[in-house]
Order: C-alpha cells, then sequence, then structure tokens
C-alpha cells in the first residue's frame, strides 16, 4: 500500500481514495458536503494553466478545487 | 380559491431550480450555466387547481449547512418559514451529490417532491435513471423533468396538486446504525416530555440529529429555547459517548447519508451505452490546456469586447443620426414660437439623452455575448483558469464573476459578491466592483479615444479594461492586507457540463440587463441632462437664454460655467479646462452623462463632439481623463446598492478611496507622460 499523501500533492492522471479530511470545521464541512469523506475516489484531471487550482473527478463530476484547500483531503493512490 | 399554498425550489446549485420556476409560474428569472446565479428568493405566483401557490425560487445550496450569504437565505426559508411543499430539483448527471441535499431534506422532516431533472443530458452520457425504484427507495413521489423543453411540468404540477392534501414525508431516510439511532430516540423522547417548544418549532429527529453533530446554527438557535441548555447538554455527553465508538460523529453521518445516497443510486442507475468520451471533456483539453488555457481566456474576454464594439458601430451611427435629425426637427418647427422650449428639448433633453442612448446597441450585444457565454457553460472555467491570479492577491476565487459581470453593470455585480462564503471577502469584493469599468464608462473612453487616439483607439480603450482590473486586484489586495485581514476561504466549484445556449435564456438577460440602462437613460440621466441645460443658459446674474450653448463666452457666465471654473484649479495639473470638469461633476450621477454634458457644454452634437475634444484635450491630458473617469466614483445606483449590501460606512469609504485613487492615477498618468515626453 502506498503512502497517505496531501491531495495538494497528487499527481494529474491518477487515482486516489480518501482517507481523511483534515482542516478547519467550515471548511472540512463544506469538503464534505461535496462528497470528499473517507472512502470516496478521487481522480486528478488537470492542473489549471496557473497550475492552481487542479480539477479533480469526484462523484462522477468535475470539480475545482484550490491547492489550499486540497492539502485538507488525505489520500492514498489506488490502481 | 382554496387558499394559499408556499412551495419552495431548492437544489444544488446550477441543476435548472430557476429553468424550472420560469416553467411553473412563466416568471423571467435568471437562469445561466454555472454555480452561483441565483442569489436571491425570487417569488412567482400559479395558480393550480384553485390554489394559489407562491413559488419561491431560492439559490443553490449542496445541505442545509449554510456558509455564505445566498445559502443562509436558503436554508432559513425552507427552516423557518416552513414551506407546505418543497420541490428538490436532482440532476441526473450529478445524481449522488444532488441527492444529498434531497435527503438533507427528507431528515428536516419537509413535504417532499423530486423533479428529477436533465433527463436529456443523462441519456447523452449514454445511462438511464429508474423512476419508480428510486421513488419507491425515497418513498416521495419523485417526477422526471427537461426544464429548458417544459417536459414533465404539466406531470409536477399535479404531484404537487395530490401533495397538497396529502403530504409525503420519510425523515427516517437514513439509518444511522444502532448506537446512534438508539441516542437519536432517547433525544427526541426527551424534547417531547421536558421541551415541548422545541418540538414545535422543527422536527425532533432532524432536530436531535443537528444536536448531535454539533450544527452551530442549530445549537445557537436551540440555546434561546426554555430548556434549551438542558437538551444541548444531553447531546453532548451522547457524542462523546458516541465518539468513543464510531469516532468523529460528523464524519460518520455525513458518510452514512452518503452510503445510503450510493446504495440509492447503485440499483436506480441503468447503464445503456458504454461511456464514451464527452463532448465536455473533449472541449475542456483543449480549452483548459496548460499552454492554450489562459490565450484562450483572454482572448475571449477581449473579442468579446471587439465584437461588441465592431458589430454595433453601424447601428449606433443610425441611432446617432435618428437623433440629430429628431433634435433638428424639433428646432425646426418650435425655434420660432417658444425658443426656449425648442432649447430645452433639442439642446437638451435630446441631445443629453441621445449621447446616452446612441450606445444601446452597443450595450445590448455586450450583453448578448456574456449571456451566451454564460449559458454555454465557460464562465465557471474563466473562473477556473484565473483562480490562481486572485489567489494571489488574496481574492476568493469567486471575485471574478463580479468583476466580470461589473464590466456590464455594477449593480449586478455588487449583488453577485453574495455567494461569496466569508463576510471579509466579501466586503473586499464589494468594494473593488466599481473599479470594474462598466459599459456606462463605455461610451466616455469610446468618445474620447475614437476623438484623439485613432487607429490606437481600440488599444487604449482595452487599456482602461486591463487597469480596471489592475487596480481591482492590487486594491483588493490592500483592502485585504490592512482592512479586512484573514486568509481568503477558496471555494470548490462544480465545473458544468457545456450546453447549447438556448435562446430564451439570453434573450431574457440581455433584456433585463439592457432594460436597466435604458431605465437609467430615461431617469438619472434625463434629470441630469435638464439640470445641466438649466445650469448653462442661466448664471448668477440671472438668466442668460439658450444663446450660451452656442456662444462659449456667454457659457462661461453661466453656473455650468461658475461651478466649473471654481473646480477647475483642482485639474489644472492634468489639463483639463473648466469644461471637462464639470462633466466629471455632473458625472456623478451616472457616468454616462460625462458624455452628454461635454456635448451640450462644448457646444457641440453627438457627430462634431469628437472634433470639440480634439480642440480641448491633448493625447496625454485626455488618456489621464479616461483614467479618472475609471476610477472616480461609483454611479447613485451602485452607491446605493454597497450601502444596502453592507453598509452606509463601507459605501461612503468605497466613495472616498475611489477618489483619492482617481486623482493620484490620473496625476500619475501626467508625470509619467511628461517625463516621457509625450506631454
Ligand atoms: N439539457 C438541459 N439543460 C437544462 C435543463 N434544465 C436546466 N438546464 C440548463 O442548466 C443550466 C442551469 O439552469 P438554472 O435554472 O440556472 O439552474 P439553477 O439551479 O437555478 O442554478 P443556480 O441559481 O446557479 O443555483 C442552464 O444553462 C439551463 O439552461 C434540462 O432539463 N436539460
Ligand atoms: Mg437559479
Amino acid at each position: 500500500m502506498t503512502d497517505p499523501i496531501k491531495l495538494s500533492e497528487a499527481e494529474v492522471g491518477k487515482a486516489y481514495e480518501v482517507i481523511k479530511v483534515e482542516g478547519p470545521a467550515l471548511i472540512r464541512r463544506r469538503i464534505m458536503d461535496m462528497g470528499i469523506i473517507p472512502g470516496a475516489k478521487i481522480k486528478v484531471l488537470r492542473l489549471a494553466p496557473l497550475l492552481d487550482p487542479i480539477e479533480i473527478l469526484v462523484r462522477g463530476v468535475p470539480l475545482s478545487i484550490r491547492r489550499a484547500e486540497a492539502q485538507y483531503i488525505i489520500v492514498r493512490e489506488t490502481s | 380559491m382554496k387558499g394559499t399554498i408556499k412551495l419552495a425550489l431548492a437544489g444544488s446549485p446550477n441543476v435548472g431550480k430557476s429553468t424550472i420556476f420560469n416553467a411553473l409560474t412563466g416568471g423571467r428569472a435568471w437562469v445561466g450555466n454555472w454555480p452561483g446565479v441565483t442569489v436571491e428568493k425570487k417569488v412567482g405566483v400559479m395558480k393550480l387547481n384553485g390554489y394559489k401557490v407562491e413559488v419561491v425560487d431560492l439559490p443553490g445550496i449542496y445541505s442545509l449547512t449554510a456558509y455564505s450569504i445566498d445559502e443562509l437565505i436558503a436554508r432559513n426559508f425552507i427552516i423557518e418559514e416552513r414551506p407546505d411543499v418543497v420541490v428538490v430539483i436532482v440532476s441526473a448527471i450529478n445524481l449522488e451529490r444532488s441527492l444529498y441535499l434531497a435527503v438533507s431534506l427528507l431528515e428536516l422532516g419537509v413535504n417532499l417532491i423530486v423533479a428529477l431533472n436533465m433527463v436529456d443530458l443523462a441519456e447523452r452520457e449514454g445511462y438511464v435513471v429508474d423512476v419508480k425504484k428510486l421513488e419507491a427507495l425515497l418513498r416521495v413521489p419523485v417526477v422526471p423533468t427537461i426544464a429548458i423543453k417544459g417536459i414533465g411540468i404539466d406531470k409536477l404540477k399535479n404531484i404537487i396538486i395530490q401533495s397538497i392534501s396529502n403530504p409525503r414525508r420519510n425523515p427516517a431516510i437514513v439509518d444511522y446504525g444502532d448506537p446512534i439511532e438508539k441516542a437519536i430516540s432517547r433525544l427526541c423522547s426527551f424534547m417531547k416530555t421536558h421541551t415541548p417548544e422545541v418540538v414545535h418549532t422543527y422536527h425532533p429527529r432532524w432536530l436531535a440529529i443537528k444536536l448531535l453533530e454539533n450544527d452551530r446554527d442549530v445549537v445557537e438557535k436551540v440555546k434561546l429555547l426554555p430548556k434549551g441548555d438542558l437538551l444541548i447538554n444531553m447531546a453532548n455527553e451522547m457524542r462523546k459517548e458516541l465518539e468513543s465508538v464510531v469516532g468523529d460523529l460528523e464524519v460518520y453521518m455525513v458518510n452514512q447519508r452518503y452510503a445510503k445516497i450510493l446504495e440509492i443510486v447503485d440499483k436506480v442507475v441503468r447503464r445503456v451505452r458504454v461511456k464514451g468520451i464527452s463532448v465536455s471533456e473533449l472541449l475542456d483539453t483543449v480549452l483548459l490546456d496548460k499552454f492554450l488555457g489562459l490565450p484562450i481566456t483572454i482572448t475571449s474576454i477581449y473579442l468579446m469586447l471587439y465584437f461588441a464594439y465592431n458589430v454595433s458601430l453601424p447601428l449606433v451611427d443610425l441611432v446617432d443620426a435618428l437623433f440629430s435629425s429628431l433634435a433638428d426637427y424639433t428646432r425646426l418647427i418650435l425655434q420660432d414660437k417658444a425658443p426656449l422650449l425648442a432649447s430645452l428639448l433639442a439642446d437638451g433633453i435630446i441631445t443629453g439623452v441621445g449621447t446616452v442612448l446612441v450606445f444601446t446597441p452597443m450595450i445590448a450585444i455586450f450583453y448578448i455575448l456574456v449571456a451566451i457565454l454564460e449559458d454555454v457553460g465557460y464562465m465557471a472555467r474563466v473562473v477556473f483558469v484565473l483562480d490562481k491570479v486572485l489567489h494571489r492577491f488574496m481574492l476568493p476565487g469567486k471575485a471574478i464573476v463580479p468583476l466580470i459581470l461589473g464590466f456590464a453593470c455594477n449593480v449586478p455585480a455588487v449583488l453577485s459578491a453574495r455567494t461569496i462564503e466569508d463576510e471579509n471577502d466579501r466586503k473586499t469584493v464589494i468594494m473593488i466592483c466599481p473599479l470594474s469599468t462598466c459599459s456606462a464608462r463605455l461610451p466616455v473612453y469610446l468618445i474620447i479615444a475614437s476623438a484623439i487616439f485613432g487607429t490606437y483607439a481600440a488599444l487604449a480603450i482595452t487599456s482602461m479594461y486591463v487597469l480596471s482590473i489592475i487596480f481591482a486586484l492590487v486594491i483588493g489586495f490592500l483592502f485585504k492586507s490592512f482592512i479586512f485581514k484573514g486568509p481568503s476561504i477558496g471555494f470548490i466549484m462544480e465545473l458544468p457540463p457545456y450546453l447549447m445556449p438556448q435562446s430564451r435564456t439570453v434573450l431574457i438577460k440581455t433584456w433585463e440587463r439592457t432594460k436597466r440602462f435604458l431605465t437609467k437613460a430615461g431617469t438619472v440621466i434625463l434629470a441630469a441632462a435638464i439640470l445641466v441645460w438649466l445650469l448653462s443658459i442661466t448664471g448668477p446674474k440671472g438668466l442668460i437664454g439658450p444663446e450660451a450653448l452656442e456662444d462659449p463666452a456667454l457659457l462661461k457666465a453661466s453656473w455650468v460655467g461658475a461651478i466649473g471654473r471654481a473646480l477647475q484649479p483642482i485639474f489644472t495639473p492634468m489639463g483639463w479646462d473648466w469644461g471637462a470638469t464639470i462633466a466629471l461633476f455632473f458625472g456623478f450621477m451616472a457616468k454616462e452623462v460625462v458624455v452628454s454634458t461635454m456635448a451640450m457644454v462644448y457646444g457641440a452634437e453627438e457627430t462634431s463632439l469628437g472634433r470639440a475634444i480634439l480642440a480641448h484635450f491633448s493625447p496625454l491630458s485626455a488618456y489621464a481623463y479616461m483614467i479618472f473617469v475609471l476610477l472616480y466614483v461609483p454611479c447613485v445606483a451602485t452607491m446605493a446598492v454597497i450601502r444596502s449590501e453592507i453598509g452606509l460606512k463601507y459605501a461612503v469609504l468605497t466613495i472616498m478611496y475611489q477618489m483619492v485613487l482617481a486623482y493620484l492615477a490620473s496625476l500619475a498618468v501626467m508625470f509619467i507622460g511628461m517625463i516621457l515626453g509625450l506631454g
């Protein structure tokens, strides 16, 4: 099994699974309400041209998320 | 009449709530293909089987936890005003996430109907949703719809009628498992016996769940109720106990809800075609490309402005000619009989209002283009591409929307800042909104630039847009660093699929935005034109007469001349004469008035105003003047909306910083120009 990393450090094109959501209560709740909860699958689709935010696929729908928030999402690479 | 029914339309952002609202009520709520179009609740009325149904279109929310003002509006409406029926719109192409809100609403215990919208797009993606099964699993009615085509709306109306007499609720949709369910029922029975007032206001199961989750807002409200403290303490103790079993309770509860949703989705979604690569994905690989993304975004904004300018030019000339001949004709028939009236109509009203109205075609075309971009779904991509820039300046990503909207008109721009979660962020964005160069300023740039800069006119005008953005970012950064301190909360935004623009949607928006411009021409600008005319033909020594408008020497002796000359020394460094100064003075009302005042003061009509300007400005002083107009104050309408959004104090602060900024910036232009030897 691979080591957990922050979503902000994830690589484009790879698939991940959420392990934990951290951060201040409000941000954390917001992230979770969008369906990013432990066990959810995330695919990193692309980086914005200026490298931030990143576009991820969660629950079948693309989302844009800033690295600043993505760092609160702890993920593990899946195959 | 059987009475009034309150019906709320709820749903995640961009699922089609406003489209359904329009279909139900024949209303004209704004629709757009990016999250956060609706920022205020909008009410419409529908007659249904003898009932008067008040339909309320709400801003999109992902859950009942509220973060931003628009979300609070939605949440409070549903929780406090207790609509008789709630229709939750669920998107067939975003089933998991949009069902989350549906489940939250079920838990709240409302009388619910599910409208499963965008089934056409699901089919495009190659799957179908089994409506019957979904209905059985949720235990409330489900109606499939294609809102933009009006499909399913009649069925929805029938179901609404049924649910008025036969409410359908299902608060226990999610089973949280043994220890938690026990805690919930213990809290519920405690409420029933000890705090009946609480149960009166909220559904007991929902309240128990929220208290266990430690929902900030709910805890605050329960505290105020009799014996609320007792209840809260009890819930807190239970939470501690439960967390030793299941870990973080909040995470656990959200997890259970999504687990339930996944279970449902698994059962109701049937793939009919293997998933291919979708049009949206294909477009995004190009439009959001690492190298092409940024140039494409900037080019498209530029092209929009360029198009609006060029395509409308013949139309602008046509309207212009119309007004000129109207003025001439008025003079012709009235000159001898009533010279004063002829002058009021021709020189005052027709010239004044006409100067502004000639730009209607250009503004309408710009609005059409903006509306198309919004409807296609590209606006969300613009936000994605430019977000980093905003982040650098400590601004929230959502600030880009007000700033772009501001290019058309600052008033809707200020309102659209409601989607910004953080209060400090929102204040900052609202206060920089007026720096976004609205279409009202365009006439001023156009007249001056085309008179002075010839072939470089487009470049000069474009530079105003670029400077407008730079100033907005820098000032925003300063506000965030010194006044509204704190980190800017970023946001998570869905990137909607690309859709064909709907002509109805585009036309409604264009018309309503243009209407705002026309109304302003008919009220503020009309009043300003009359006032300027009046102050031009009278002076400290009494009536001068319409001759003042033809003879600069006479005009100098009028009130306009007096005020202009009194203020003029302030602008000596910029080399603006009293005519230019008085135009700025009246521009307080609306920036278009700058042009109409100049037209009157320089005794020129629209067509020859260019020549007059050439005589009164050097290229450098003209450019400084354009910068000043870009920055100097919000118009009256914008001031009013800033005040109502964030208070008088900030409205005044906005006016003051803008004046100082405008003065310093135009002074700097003169200074730099002199050094470069352009003076
Ligand atoms: N293909 C298709 N498009 C739809 C349907 N319903 C709505 N749309 C489009 O989806 C987009 C969003 O619609 P809106 O009605 O603005 O959505 P909303 O839920 O009010 O959005 P917010 O106010 O931003 O929360 C618009 O571009 C609509 O034209 C549908 O059934 N099928
Ligand atoms: Mg809407």
